[in-house]
């Protein structure tokens, strides 16, 4: 079965007219939907006090990028963050592939009740749990380091049911043949399972990425120094509120932290949805 | 055989420590130092400058600034890290944070720690250490400090055909230039008035009003409040008077952040906020604007607001002594002086307004004192045990009151009632 | 055999389960452990009281109306942000022009860290001058209108954003979805002579169904841990009209120092979210089978 960029049939309004009000709509909604966007790049690229008028005369400056960018350290925040996403998505993938693989294909004693304490992390979520996490971390020795903002999140609940879902889909044939072949367990699980599994992977990664790009709460309690800080807790240095809020500032610095991946979604996103269509989630 | 094993033992033991006070004074005491950036860029400079030169100055001692974010996250940090056994050495915190870093025993007084005197206690403006004291007790050196003034348009006011030299000096005359100020065009408000910021903390500007109408909201030990007095439903029934009645307030809450932003767009025309924005509005209005003490009603007054430096009871003696150091580093004279220069925050002595830079200062920008000058009238932050939630209670009500959702007597029976029960356990 | 089977499968298990034992569950049940005694203070070490502090819970008014607050926050974030998603997905999908950058404009929210939107979008509430009261004038004439600031508006205000924040994360999951639904299904049915729309309903949305479960999962989840926006934008005012439960724990637990409360807070949310997990995931064990 090979996926094709047919589109579907749209269900709603079949005329051509219907046509043409659907794009409109759409069209409406992507506006609504970037509007701030667009707003961040007029304030960022006016002076402040063109940030609440839209004079279409109004002189471009890059002073608020400067200050902006001597507000705080964005590239090392984008360093940290970066690092830090990455840990946690390999830690993860890692960590869940093999829980989910002993869940899924090992019947042992305890494993029922062992993955209800798994599906209980779904509904616990480490933000509510700071301060008990932090008191661990400082027994381990850990606060103030990117490895402590990641550590609680590397065993998903999530990602283990997910995984465990797609591995026990696996026909057992395929297992027996690789068996055959004379790998070992984890051969089986690299050769055979991994790779069938790849949509969830795809969509977990991509639901991890996003949660701990904009996790902001944990990172704040556990950080203290610019060596470590991810760019959500960078950025509240501009969530003033005794000065009164400087869009023009404000707009700077999310474009500085947006623009990278925005980019990197503009260059890739065939890519990244043609790799999520040749798979699909199912 | 006199020398006992014990003795030898416990002698070899003691070389150690008899190395210790020359190893102490070969490694550098560190201190760490939470500073809450409620601003961003050029005050993180400042701080940065301040540690460097204070290390420059006493080789023996590094300090390390760790930013917090606002004051409310800072408080958050500074006691998860104590919990967790992480505190900082010396933190730049609200003053009304005082009882609770007493009650969660994080801090210690300041006075008995080596380099503290009455002297240096007493030259500080008695305003800002009303927030900073119990009964025998200093817990906190005053740092950043503020009044609410009010700012006000100048441009808007010779419109009005209103002195553009000063401001309103009574509440009525605050209704009458007000209701002179505000500009309609057909049935809405191209400009208003008056707006007092309601959001977030509303308790601190309603001190204003309630100061000025000569009632204290909470006792000095921190264990009562008196929102149930009628005077203080008074005070709010003026606010609330100057939305619903006068129409020359904005409707609903008042957004903090935005005010002035709403005051350089003209949308306004007189507005309550920190003498800690001067210089923001200094540097950003695009029009001639006046500072103006806050006018009076049975009395004028203001509460004070900012932050206090504290040391941690976690830091050890010669943390602790460092700590003494860097606090009277920061409060020079000169310094304090140039720090109020520098963001708009009173500088906290009477030296420091007496020192030639800040006496020019003044001479050249007059709204530039006229925080100072209110302290005379500045009574304390309402600070209480629970502090928190205590606020909360009064904010609540005042919020719904100027939501037109509650009256102004009811409100502050109910929020009285609830700090009541809060504070209970403290009396 | 059987016990190196069982080795390897405690092998694999260890290093996740050693995490979330450490990290969660510890944690979760010294919570539930501090939710039966008082807020402990320095000069007053903590005392069991039981099941006091839920009753406390119960009698406080703030409590009931977060609770209120979130379900309602919930019953609009979720259906909003879902729908809009698959609606996203099929114009994107479909013969829309631009749908390239269409597809950007609606992703675009994701990227952006919420700590500074949520600023942004302070100004887009702001009465008078902000954005979205300067089109209400222009297009319905309307006077200045406090969004943030008044009772009534404020939780859709939050809402909105929310859900503009959600609806194109979301969006990509039901795009790769349905460019994985093979054209053939949807020839036959047109062969058949069925109309779009019941192609739509009958072939289209349930092949959709696993999909619209793992988003529900996530909204679901997000609709009671989501809270930046509040926190930066209203902290839950004004009085209580956008308090969530989250954002009253966060109160409770950082501001009021009150941590047996927010103990028992947080069961009450956990509790909740069982709830919802365990309907969501009865549904999600039999979906997958339907091959």
């Amino acid at each position: 079965m090979s996926a094709t960029t047919a589109p579907i049939p749209n269900p709603v309004i079949p005329t051509r007219i219907g046509a043409w009000v659907e794009t409109a709509a759409a069209w409406l909604l992507g506006l609504v939907w970037i509007a701030p966007l667009l707003y961040a790049f007029w304030a960022a690229f006016h002076s402040t006090g063109y940030a609440a008028h839209f004079d279409p005369a109004a002189p471009l400056t890059f002073e608020n990028f400067a200050a902006a960018w001597n507000a705080a350290p964005f590239g090392r925040y984008f360093l940290n963050t970066f690092v830090l996403v990455t840990m946690i998505l390999a830690g993860q993938l890692v960590l869940c592939t093999l829980a989910a693989f002993a869940f899924a294909r090992a019947a042992f004693p305890g494993s029922g009740f062992l993955f209800a304490l798994v599906l209980v992390q779904l509904m616990v979520m480490p933000d509510v749990l700071i301060v008990e996490n932090y008191r661990t971390m400082r027994l381990l020795g850990l606060v103030d380091t990117i490895l402590a903002i990641g550590l609680p999140y590397m065993a998903s609940g999530f990602g283990i049911f997910l995984l465990r879902q797609a591995f026990r889909q696996v026909p057992k044939e395929l297992e027996e043949a690789a068996r055959v072949e004379g790998c070992g367990t984890l051969g089986i699980l690299m050769r055979v399972y991994v790779p069938l599994a790849r949509p969830i992977y795809l969509a977990y990664g991509l639901t991890s990425v996003s949660y701990h790009w904009n996790n902001f709460l944990w990172p704040l309690v556990i950080t203290n120094q610019v060596e470590t800080r991810p760019l959500t807790v960078g950025l509240a240095v501009f969530a003033s509120t005794d000065q009164g809020i400087d869009w023009a500032v404000i707009s700077a610095a999310t474009l500085l932290t947006a623009a990278p991946l925005l980019l990197g979604f503009l260059l890739f996103q065939r890519q990244f949805v043609q790799s999520f269509m040749r798979a699909g989630i199912r | 055989m006199t020398l006992t094993r014990r003795a030898t033992l416990g002698a070899f033991a003691a070389t150690p420590l008899l190395a210790t006070p020359a190893l102490r004074a070969q490694t550098p005491v560190e201190l760490t130092f939470n500073y809450p950036i409620a601003v961003g860029g050029p005050i993180t400079k400042i701080i940065d400058r301040y540690c460097a030169d204070f290390q420059k100055e006493n080789p023996g001692i590094r300090v390390k600034p760790v930013y917090t974010g606002t004051y409310q996250d800072s408080i958050a940090k500074a006691l998860t890290a104590a919990k967790g056994g992480d505190a900082p050495d010396v933190a730049v915190l609200l003053s009304t944070d005082m009882f609770t870093l007493i009650d969660e025993d994080v801090i210690v007084p300041w006075d008995g720690l080596p380099g503290i005197d009455d002297a240096y206690l007493g030259s500080f403006y008695p305003g800002f250490m009303a927030n900073s004291q119990t009964p025998g007790k200093t817990w906190g050196i005053p740092f950043q400090r503020s009044t609410i003034v009010a700012y006000y348009n100048k441009d808007a006011f010779k419109e009005a055909g209103l002195n553009p030299e000063a401001g309103p000096t009574t509440w009525a005359e605050q209704v009458e230039m007000a209701q002179k100020l505000t500009r309609r065009s057909g049935d809405s408000v191209t400009r208003w008035g008056i707006q007092i910021p309601s959001s977030g903390f509303p308790y601190w500007l309603f001190q204003a009003l309630t100061t000025q109408n000569d009632i204290l909201l909470m006792n000095p030990e921190g264990t009562r409040t008196f929102y149930d007095d009628p005077k203080v439903a008074e005070a709010l029934q003026y606010w609330a008077d100057l939305s619903m009645k006068h129409k020359v307030h904005p409707q609903g809450i008042v957004e903090w952040g935005t005010t002035p932003r709403d005051f350089f767009e003209r949308k306004v025309a007189i507005i309550w906020t920190t003498t800690g924005n001067l210089t923001n509005i200094k540097a950003n209005a695009p029009f001639p604007f006046g500072v103006a003490q806050l006018p009076a009603n049975r009395k004028p007054g203001s509460p004070t607001g900012g932050g206090n430096i504290y040391v941690f009871k976690a830091a050890s003696p010669a943390k602790r002594a460092a700590a003494v150091k860097f606090a009277k580093f920061l409060t020079t004279p000169e310094r304090a002086a140039q720090w109020g220069m520098d963001t708009g925050y009173v500088a906290v002595s009477p030296a420091a307004w007496e020192t030639e830079k800040m006496k020019a200062y003044v001479k050249d920008f007059p709204a530039a004192a006229v925080a100072r000058d209110q302290l005379a009238s500045a009574v304390a932050e309402l600070s209480t045990h629970e502090n928190q939630r205590v606020t909360k209670a009064l904010n609540d009500g005042l919020q719904a009151v100027l939501t037109g959702r509650a009256q102004p007597v009811p409100a502050m029976k109910a929020a009285q009632a609830e700090a009541a029960r809060i504070l209970r356990p403290y009396r | 055999m059987r016990s190196r089977a069982t080795l390897h499968a405690w092998l694999m298990l260890a290093p996740a389960m050693v995490l979330l034992l450490a990290f969660t569950h510890y944690p979760a049940v010294a919570t539930f452990w501090h939710s039966l005694f008082t807020m402990p203070r320095a000069a007053r070490p903590a005392r069991f009281i039981g099941a006091e502090n839920y009753v406390a819970l119960l009698e406080d008014p703030i409590f009931w109306q977060a609770l209120t607050n979130n379900l309602i926050y919930a019953a609009a974030t979720i259906p909003l942000s879902v729908g809009l998603a698959l609606a996203m997905a099929l114009w994107v999908n479909g013969r829309i022009a631009g749908r390239t950058l269409l597809r950007m404009a609606y992703f675009t929210p994701t990227v952006l860290p919420m700590i500074a939107v949520a600023n942004l979008w302070l100004f887009f509430y702001t009465p008078d001058y902000g954005l979205i009261d300067r089109l209400t004038r222009a297009l319905l004439g309307w006077g200045p209108t406090n969004w943030i600031g008044a009772q009534e508006t404020a939780l859709g205000a939050m809402v909105a954003v929310a859900v503009w924040k959600e609806a194109g994360f979301f969006m990509i999951f039901y795009l790769a979805a349905l460019q994985a639904i093979p054209p053939s299904l949807h020839e036959a049915a047109a062969v058949e002579g069925a109309s779009r729309a019941r192609t739509f309903f009958r072939v289209t949305l349930p092949l959709l169904g696993p999909t619209t479960l793992f988003i529900l999962v996530n909204a679901v989840i997000n609709a009671f841990r989501l809270v930046d926006h509040i926190l930066v934008m209203t902290r839950g005012g004004p009085d209580n009209a956008t308090a969530l439960l989250m954002t009253y724990i966060y109160e409770l637990g950082f501001r009021f120092w009150d941590t047996a409360t927010a103990a028992a807070l947080t069961m009450v949310l956990l509790g909740l979210l069982a709830l919802a997990a365990a309907a969501q995931f009865l549904m999600l064990e039999k979906r997958t089978h339907y091959r």
